[in-house]
This record gives structure tokens, C-alpha cells and sequence, in this order.
């Protein structure tokens, strides 16, 4: 890892970056792990001042549905099914709790790495309930699908998912069509293309005019994306290009691609703090509709309003920064999250909250 | 605890026969099978001139200046590489006293039992309290027992408390520390949260990850001896990890810190592990660490004679006090970027990808 790391190789990228930049641009890093890194690293202080550097909605967690998040809770509280997620789902807010609360108050629920986890939890416990809360970007619908896959083929009626999948082009498309962006060129997320491949890039940077470069997560893989991205700006070209090459393959992982469409199919999705983007999600076909945890149980829940002091849409949409938020370090810290993005390490404004001078007192 | 000392242990102390496969609630009685228990296992595996008289408390001798702490110990699970929580138990406290400068002697020894733990773990984490007693050099000298119903526990919990004497030579104070004072680890960070993670999670990697539970008051007790007041800070970075403990003390004193992210000393196994899992190494718990902030005129010294030390050898320096930025914690990434260094908000969460 430390190849990726090294301080030299980062001078020279910086060093050629400054060379390169010559007016004002603004480069928006789709994924959270970029944003982390970018944070984490020091990166954003050490770019030179021409470059804004603005997160995208790539934070799974962030934009999982406030309702989908309550009914969650409903089902672990309520219903007594065991809850298993992934770990940073548990402190984002719900409208009334977040899962860590309702875990305090005896629901089931239980931390894990993989859905595959959760099918053999419920082959051991036959007597109960299962649900899966399928969060995500197209990085963890295969296993997702594969879980839904298993569960069919064992026969397993008591497990299902929870899903609430979400598609990465689709949202860079509502990006750039918002009125308010203002967004030169993209840093796509590396670890969606390594699933998908890179083919849904090319027409959406010829039509919209914008580069677009799959870049990693190392401080080197986005220091060297953001050049790529530059010199195509600077160049007045755009393109796709690869820089994460040692991972993606132009093609994606057909296997995985398989997998995730025998059980999901394409479907508009809601965006937490952003509204629904066509054809942005995955939701279950009807082969596997009992594996639909939503159907299952049947969960009608009240649609709740965001906190109406959050403006987490326009930051995900790259509009606004966390610092110009009025609530940031005020009303709304990790410890009291008013929305999404102040939860996850991967959130732009946890980000800049815990890596910038405010100090958890 | 070694393997040889391990080993060693369980052919010289074989399980007494008791009525009893598990431990019931009657065990916490304070009746007969109390004592029965006591009789047959506590007392004969602990052994020592104060505990015999098994009075309500220990009668001791003590002069001068002491430290004392407490510390409660919840491990699950209880059994993982490289320990158990009966190690993990003695090896706190005696490293809590060990870092206020003193020298651990006696400590109490108090388990809060879940119905249905088995004789044999309850037997294997007392050989294990006795063999890190050994090690350490400190006596159990009081203690006691309860039973909680099954569900209302996880196993087992065990409190220590211990005093020591402070080191005559020793001034541990945060108000010692001053500008250019280099802050040292003694040895990799995040090694002991991480072996928890990967059994508690279930990772496979090439080799297992043993938590680095050990005593320190040995290595300290060294140090102090060689270099006196010029150390002017000891803290072990248990919970919360390595970031904590220094933004603690960042914010309780009137000067800064800078970090050195290329410095910190981290096996590469456990590294990955991190990686894979989106933790962060700084915040990761260790066992058998700790921190000390040296006057910069001994540092390099101090730095040599530790790596001598079995328990010292991946010892580092990695930081420095400035007075710059008060009371911030900022680190120098490895590719020379600067961020804040914070505490977190609750315990950290593995990330979704």
C-alpha cells in the first residue's frame, strides 16, 4: 500500500498539477472514499487555489431513503425480525431514532461484513426472522444478489433483504443537469467500475461536454485523477479516461454483472436529501419478490420531513460545502446528526467535521 | 502469557473435581458451593500470605507515596490469540499503575459470572490471572465473586483495582510537558483491537493477528531508573487508541501536537486488516502500549534503550509538542498533507464498501 503512498510521487503530481493549472476549476470527486481520502490526506490544502474540489453523492449511507431507514427500525422494534447491516448504517438518523438507539432499546440487531453472513445466521436460527439491509452502491449488489440467490436455492423463507441500491451514472447525470452545478470535470468512483465497467461513461461525458476519469482511493490514485482530469480541462478535451487501470477493467466484472441482473432490475430510486433520480436504483425481480423484505412485511410508514435545517442535497449535489451550512458544528455534529452526511466517514460533512478544527468538546 | 508458560500451567495445575460443569448461581451465594469453589480453585491457584487469611480485606504494609486505579475488564470473546481476559485483567491495572510512574504490588480481583460459563474457561482464565501475576510481580490480595443470571452477562467481567509505590526517581505529570518534548510508542498500534475484530468478525487472514496484551511495568520501571524526570509523561492508549490518549492530553494542557503519520509503527498484517475494515489505526485499542513524552535532550537515547527491551523493540518516535496550535492534535500524512486529529464520536464503524 505504501506505493500509493509514497510523499515523493505525491510532490511530482502535485508539482505537475500546479504546472498544468491555469484558470479556475471545479472537479467533483463522485465517491465518499474519495472524499475521505482527499480529507484525510491533507490533499484539499495542498491543491493549488485554482482547483475547488466538490463531493459528490457517492456516500451509500447518505443517501439511503429517511423512510427506508424507519422501516428498519420498525421491523427490528416492532416486527422482532434480527436486523443485520452494514456498521455505519446504525448511527444515521432515523426520524425519530438511528438503529444504535433501537438496538439499545432490545431490538436485534447485528453488524456485518457480508450478506452471505446473515444467510448462514439464518440457517442457524430457522425460527426467525431475517432481514438484510441491502445498502449500497453497485460494489455490494452482487453479493446482495448472490445472498438473494443463495437464500432461494436453500429454500430459506425466513430471510430477505431490505434493499436500497443505488446506481452511480444516473446520479452524476442529475449532477450535471442540476441548474445550480457548476461542475468541469468528474473523478468517478474506481470500485463502482471495477463491477460495472467504464461503458455508461462515454456518452455522458460527450453529451454533457465534461471529462470524466475513474480514479481510486489512494492519495496518489486521486492526485493523479485530478490530473488527468486537468489536463484534458486545460486541453479543452473531454474524455474518459482510466486511471484506476490496475483494478478496472474496461469491461467491468462480467460475472458480477450477471450476478446482480438475475436479481435486480433497474428502477427509479430516492435519493435521501436529493428527491428520486430515473432509473438510479435496483430493485428485486419478481422471480425473487419474496426475498423483498419491504413486501414481505408489508411496512407502511409515514413519509417523515427532513430536519428542515439540513441542506444535505445541496451539499451531495456539490452546490454548497459543509462549512456554508448554518448548523455545521452547531445544532449538527456526529454525536447529533441532523442529516446523513454528518454520520458516515465517507459523508463530505463528517469529513470536514472531524478532519478541520472543530473539535469534538 | 507464552506458550511454554501456558503450557507449563495446565500440566502443573490440573482442574479440581467439582460437582459441577458450569458455574451456577449458587457459586454466587456466598454458601457452601461459594466456597467450595473458592476452596478447590480462587484460593489454591492465587495463593499468597495476604489472601490465605481470607479476611474481608487485605492488611498491608505501605509507605510513601502510591498510586492506585481500577479498572473493569468486558472482553468477548473472553478467549482470543494471543490472550484471554484474565491476562488482560491483570495486565491493565499493573500497566494503569505502571504509567502513573509506580510500581504494582497488590491488587484486588473481583468477577461478575454469567450463569453457565464452563468450569473449564473459569479455570483457564484463573491460571491465566496467576501466570500474569508472575510476570508482573504483584499479589491478589483481596477479591470476590458473584453469579449474575444467564443473559444478564456476557461470560465473565472482572474488576482489578491495585496499588503501587511510585518510582523514586519518577514525576509523571501532564503538567511536565513542555515545547520540543518528543512523544514515543513503545511498539505497534492497533494490534490488540484488531486480533478482537478479526475473531470477533471472523477474518481469515495468512496468519492470525495475537493481541499484544502484556505488562509494561518492568519496561518502564527500566526507564525510569536510566532517565528519571526527564520523562515527563506516561500513557497507555487502551480504549479510544493511540489519537485519543493524545488529544486528551493536547486539550488538557496549553500546547500542540504534531503527528507523523510515516512514523507510526503498525504490523502490516494488522494494517491491512484496518484497511479492509475502513478503521482507522489511530483510534484502534491496544493492550500492551505505551506513550511516553521525553525532554528532547534524552530522546534519542531513550528511544535506543527502549528498542533494547524485549517490549520496546518497534518502539518509534512519533511526534512532537509545539506550541503552535494549542491544543490541536495535527498530523502529517504520508504524503506530507496536514489534517486535525479529533476524537470520535461513539466507537468506529466499519464502513459499507
Amino acid at each position: 500500500m505504501k506505493e500509493y503512498r509514497d510523499p515523493q510521487l505525491a510532490k511530482k503530481y502535485l508539482d505537475e498539477i500546479k504546472r498544468t493549472v491555469t484558470q479556475d476549476w471545479t472537479i467533483m470527486e463522485v465517491c465518499g472514499g474519495q472524499t475521505h481520502s482527499l480529507v484525510k490526506n491533507g490533499i484539499i490544502e495542498m491543491l493549488p487555489e485554482q482547483i475547488t474540489m466538490i463531493h459528490g453523492p457517492g456516500c451509500p449511507v447518505c443517501v439511503t431513503p429517511l423512510n427506508l431507514i424507519d422501516k428498519a427500525i420498525y421491523l427490528a422494534l416492532v416486527k422482532n425480525v434480527i436486523l443485520c447491516s452494514f456498521g455505519d448504517m446504525l448511527r444515521v438518523p432515523g426520524s425519530r431514532m438511528n438503529l444504535l438507539e433501537a438496538k439499545a432499546k432490545g431490538a436485534d440487531i447485528r453488524v456485518l461484513y457480508s450478506p452471505l453472513e446473515a444467510i448462514k445466521i439464518a440457517e442457524e436460527n430457522p425460527e426467525q426472522d431475517i432481514v438484510f439491509f441491502a445498502v449500497g452502491f453497485e460494489t455490494t449488489a452482487p453479493a446482495n444478489a448472490l445472498s438473494v440467490i443463495h437464500a432461494h436455492r436453500k429454500g430459506l423463507s425466513n430471510y430477505s433483504i431490505l434493499a436500497s441500491h443505488v446506481l452511480v451514472p444516473p446520479a452524476m447525470k442529475a449532477v450535471i443537469n442540476d441548474e445550480e452545478n457548476q461542475i468541469d470535470g468528474f473523478l468517478a468512483a474506481g470500485h463502482v467500475c471495477t463491477i460495472m465497467g467504464n461503458a455508461e461513461y462515454y456518452p455522458l461525458s460527450e453529451q454533457h461536454g465534461v471529462p470524466i476519469v475513474v480514479t481510486g482511493f489512494e492519495p496518489l490514485d486521486v492526485l493523479q485523477g485530478i490530473l488527468m482530469v486537468l489536463r484534458q480541462l486545460e486541453a479543452d478535451k473531454t474524455g474518459v479516461e482510466n486511471q484506476y487501470s490496475r483494478i478496472v477493467k474496461e469491461e467491468g466484472n462480467p460475472e458480477a454483472q450477471k450476478m446482480i441482473f438475475e436479481v435486480f432490475e433497474v428502477k427509479d430510486q430516492m435519493w435521501r436529501g436529493i428527491g428520486e433520480i430515473p432509473d438510479s436504483g435496483f430493485a428485486l425481480k419478481d422471480k425473487y419478490q419474496a426475498f423483498d423484505a419491504a413486501k414481505k412485511y408489508n411496512v407502511e410508514i409515514e413519509e417523515a420531513p427532513e430536519h428542515p435545517d439540513c441542506i444535505s442535497g445541496q451539499i451531495m449535489k456539490g452546490i454548497k460545502k459543509p462549512y456554508e451550512c448554518s448548523q455545521f458544528g452547531k445544532k449538527c455534529k456526529p454525536t447529533n446528526p441532523l442529516g446523513a452526511p454528518m454520520v458516515s466517514s465517507e459523508g463530505a460533512c463528517a469529513a470536514y467535521y472531524h478532519f478541520s478544527g472543530l473539535a469534538e468538546k | 502469557m507464552t506458550n511454554e508458560n501456558k503450557i507449563r500451567m495446565q500440566l502443573q495445575c490440573p482442574m479440581p473435581k467439582l460437582d459441577f460443569d458450569v458455574i451456577t448461581l449458587g457459586h454466587g451465594s456466598g454458601g457452601t458451593l461459594t466456597n467450595k469453589l473458592l476452596d478447590c480453585g480462587v484460593f489454591d491457584i492465587l495463593s499468597n500470605n495476604f489472601l490465605d487469611k481470607r479476611h474481608d480485606g487485605a492488611f498491608l504494609n505501605m509507605n510513601g507515596q502510591m498510586a492506585f486505579s481500577t479498572d473493569s475488564f468486558l472482553v468477548s470473546p473472553i478467549f482470543f490469540p494471543g490472550g484471554n481476559i484474565g491476562e488482560i485483567a491483570v495486565n491493565g491495572t499493573v500497566n494503569d499503575l505502571a504509567v502513573c510512574g509506580a510500581q504494582p504490588k497488590y491488587l484486588s480481583l473481583s468477577f461478575i459470572i454469567e450463569e453457565g460459563l464452563k468450569m473449564t474457561e473459569f479455570w483457564e482464565v484463573l491460571l491465566a490471572i496467576r501466570s500474569a501475576c508472575e510476570e508482573a510481580n504483584v499479589k491478589i490480595v483481596t477479591g470476590d465473586t458473584k453469579v449474575v443470571e444467564k443473559g444478564k452477562g456476557d461470560k465473565i467481567f472482572i474488576n482489578t483495582s491495585g496499588v503501587g509505590a511510585i518510582h523514586p526517581k519518577a514525576n509523571i505529570d501532564e503538567g511536565n510537558i513542555k515545547k520540543g518534548d518528543k512523544i514515543i510508542v513503545s511498539g505497534n498500534i492497533a494490534t490488540h483491537g484488531m486480533s478482537i475484530m478479526s475473531i470477533r468478525e471472523g477474518l481469515d487472514f495468512d496468519t492470525t493477528i495475537e493481541s499484544d496484551t502484556t505488562n509494561l511495568n518492568h519496561t518502564i520501571s527500566q526507564l525510569l531508573d536510566e532517565y528519571g524526570e526527564k520523562i515527563h509523561l506516561l500513557k497507555d492508549p487502551t480504549r479510544g487508541g493511540v489519537a485519543t490518549v493524545l488529544k486528551e492530553i493536547a486539550e488538557s494542557s496549553k500546547f500542540g501536537i504534531d503527528l507523523f503519520e510515516n512514523n507510526l509503527p503498525i504490523d502490516e498484517q494488522v494494517g491491512s486488516a484496518c484497511e479492509l475494515l475502513g478503521l482507522d489505526p489511530l483510534y484502534v485499542a491496544n493492550e500492551g502500549l505505551f506513550i511516553s513524552f521525553v525532554d528532547a535532550s534524552i530522546a534519542d537515547s531513550f528511544l535506543d534503550s527502549l528498542k533494547q527491551l524485549d517490549k520496546g523493540k518497534n518502539a518509534q518516535i512519533i511526534g512532537t509538542v509545539v506550541v503552535e496550535h494549542p491544543k490541536q492534535v495535527i498530523l502529517e500524512s504520508s504524503i506530507g498533507g496536514k489534517r486535525v486529529v479529533n476524537m470520535l464520536p461513539g466507537e468506529q464503524l466499519p464502513r459499507i464498501c
